[in-house]
């Protein structure tokens, strides 16, 4: 049985911002919903509410930068770069500012439906020059992303899971450092955020197919380490599969092809995520399902890159972690 | 640090030189030397408390964005003195005055005269629109509204810091239209940031024309109360009032002084243009040799001399 943390946001970001008072925490009116209103009650001096005016809280984050402050910014991910877009090139990112954008509700992990889920977060943020990407799997990298997107010299957009997060990994997120899951010879499997969990869902499966998986489970998006891709993709035999929770085209599957091509090494690529298609609102599993990024996706892929049926059906998948719509640990608000 | 000039020496010298700018270059930001001249002299000249500045007066030429493979990079900032816990520091909010804000920096001896003759040539940083690493920018404003929200962030760390430096913004009405602006107003008055002040320059002319035809935006004085400013209005080209409303205390609140300018001010012969005066660029030679005439007349200065075509 999976380990499950409770909030680990919540305790990563008040260890860390009570050691460092040039860290400010900053929201937008979704405090309760990032998980930092424990810290706004325990340390108002240190927390600055700006409201629903993003565009205002990304320029004057970019002020409070300037004057020597690192500002990490709490809103749902989608908030901190559709609307304020000029503002984070502009005050953020082109000035090369500390401001830590902490992206909750990654993708689909959210019901809100197309104006909550982040869907082209990944390309819209790994594009802008200076901006590192970051995205936490596991309730070990939430509690880790916290002090180290703090030591980065410039911005940084981090996709943060809360709520109730299993831990997958027992060591920290360390920035350019990707997790080798699996040493297989047969298909390259690249994941990241909450794909991850859902590939080690088929794991047992594929190995009992006689399927040799070579798992990459990446954390940095950017910098992108494109030169361990190429190395692990010309390590397996059928191709490459990129599962990712955002829309193929600008993330993880765009990545994985730019670095294959620029290397000459040819290997088949099937992208897994969103197709060039707006998702609506519903659950996590269910979203992963009807769009085919979960667990038996990744199996068809599979079978589709080496010509062989595996047999396995749903049933043979580990079981898909349910969320209480409910429970204790989430957020009211969506 | 004063300079030796008065302020409306300043203010004439920033028309004189904006105009010769012009005319030579057959286009320029010339109406906003008319409005704006009295109120950069009066920053620039006596409102602000500035230190010497840090760069060099001939401006360096353009080196480079910010990287993590440009460490040398500055902002254009140290043309208007050094960081420091006690001095003022100014943002340009409107990046197309930065023509304007050149020959003040000229004027008050922070640039050499020389800095103008590279303003938007290939490879300067004396760029058309004032970017960061331009004289006396410190951060982009080219996109209009967003020059008094980080203001504001400024401000707010100044004040934690403890410095008794004050963050001024220049700002044109024009940005009243964006949303950014009130919700800056807006986060500023909800934190009592009151170190912070703006000098708007209320021209109520745009790109397009005159703010009333472009879009319509009321009563500002009225607006900026409401979103939690102290207001203070005067005639921009009316020096003592100018000082008087820049005077005006402001406790817990950010101040914004609604200076109301004519975009033709010293240079009345610009209203055959009314109201594309955004960027004046002469339709002939004719009107070129006119305006040069006229205007040289109406600021006491001699004609540029033009090479005959």
């Amino acid at each position: 049985m999976m380990e499950m943390v409770n909030r680990p946001y919540a305790a990563a970001f008040e260890a860390h911002a009570v050691q460092h008072p040039e860290v400010l925490c900053l929201s937008a009116d979704l405090t309760s919903s990032c998980e930092i209103d424990g810290f706004r009650d325990r340390h108002p001096g240190q927390f600055l509410s700006l409201g629903m005016a993003e565009q205002n809280m990304l320029s004057f984050a970019g002020g409070l930068g300037l004057a020597g402050f690192r500002p990490f910014l709490h809103s749902f991910g989608v908030f901190l770069y559709r609307r304020p877009y000029d503002q984070l090139v502009a005050s953020i990112a082109y000035p090369r500012r500390k401001v830590r954008l902490m992206g909750f509700l990654p993708g689909v992990t959210t019901p809100g439906g197309m104006t909550h889920q982040a869907i082209e977060d990944i390309a819209v943020m790994r594009t802008l020059p200076n901006m590192t990407v970051l995205e936490a799997g596991d309730a070990t990298e939430v509690e880790s992303i916290v002090a180290e997107a703090d030591t980065v010299d410039g911005p940084v957009y981090c996709r943060i899971l809360r709520g109730a997060v299993p831990r997958l990994f027992d060591t920290p997120l360390r920035i350019g450092q990707m997790r080798v899951l699996s040493e297989g010879d047969d298909v390259l499997v690249v994941t990241a955020g909450v794909t991850t969990e859902e590939a080690i869902r088929a794991r047992s499966a594929l190995a009992g197919a006689g399927v040799s998986v070579r798992h990459l489970h990446l954390n940095t998006l950017k910098p992108f380490d494109a030169a361990q891709i190429v190395d692990h993709a010309a390590s397996v035999r059928h191709g490459v599969v990129t599962l990712e929770n955002h829309l193929v085209n600008g993330g993880i599957g765009s990545m994985v092809a730019e670095a294959l091509a620029e290397a000459g090494l040819a290997r088949r690529l099937v992208r897994l995520g969103l197709q060039d298609t707006y998702a609506h609102g519903g659950s996590r599993p269910y979203l992963m399902r009807h769009y085919g990024m979960d667990a038996l996706a990744l199996v068809r892929a599979i079978e589709r890159l080496t010509g062989q049926s595996t047999g396995i059906d749903e049933g043979a998948l580990e079981a898909v972690r349910v969320e209480a719509v409910h429970s204790a640990v989430k957020a009211e608000a969506l | 640090m004063r300079n030796e000039k008065s302020t409306e020496e300043v203010a004439r010298g920033i028309r004189a030189r904006v105009f010769e700018h012009t005319i030579r270059n057959n286009g320029g930001y010339l109406s906003q030397a008319c409005s704006a001249a009295e109120q950069l002299a009066f920053l620039y000249n006596e409102a602000l408390n500035l230190g010497p500045s840090t760069m060099p007066l001939v401006p360096p030429p353009f080196a480079g964005v910010p990287s993590a493979a440009n460490p040398g990079y500055r902002t254009g900032a140290g043309y208007n003195g050094p960081f420091d816990a006690v001095h003022d520091r100014l943002f340009i909010a409107p990046a197309h005055y930065a023509l304007v804000a050149y020959a003040c920096l000229i004027e008050v001896g922070r640039m050499a005269p020389e800095g103008l003759e590279m303003f938007n040539r290939d490879g300067s940083s004396v760029e058309m629109i004032g970017a960061e690493h331009s004289p006396g920018m410190e951060v982009h404003n080219g996109t209009l509204g967003i020059g008094l929200s980080t203001a504001a962030g400024l401000a707010w760390g100044r004040r934690r810091l403890g410095h008794t430096g004050r963050v001024c913004v220049f700002m044109s009405d024009g940005e009243v239209q964006e949303g950014q602006t009130w919700e800056a107003v807006q986060a500023a008055a909800h934190h009592g940031i009151d170190n912070l002040w703006a000098l708007m320059d209320v021209n109520r002319q745009q790109c397009d024309g005159a703010m009333d035809d472009v879009m319509t935006v009321g009563d500002v004085a009225t607006k900026f109360r409401d979103f939690g400013a102290v207001v203070a209005e005067c005639d921009a080209h009316d020096l003592p009032a100018l000082r008087a409303a820049a005077a005006t205390p402001h406790p817990g609140r950010p101040l914004i002084v609604l200076a109301h300018s004519r975009p033709t001010q010293g240079m009345e012969s610009l209203m055959s243009r009314f109201p594309r005066l955004h960027y004046v660029r002469f339709k002939s030679e004719e009107e070129r040799a006119r305006m040069n005439a006229e205007i040289a007349a109406e600021l006491g200065v001699a004609p540029v001399p033009l090479e005959t075509q």
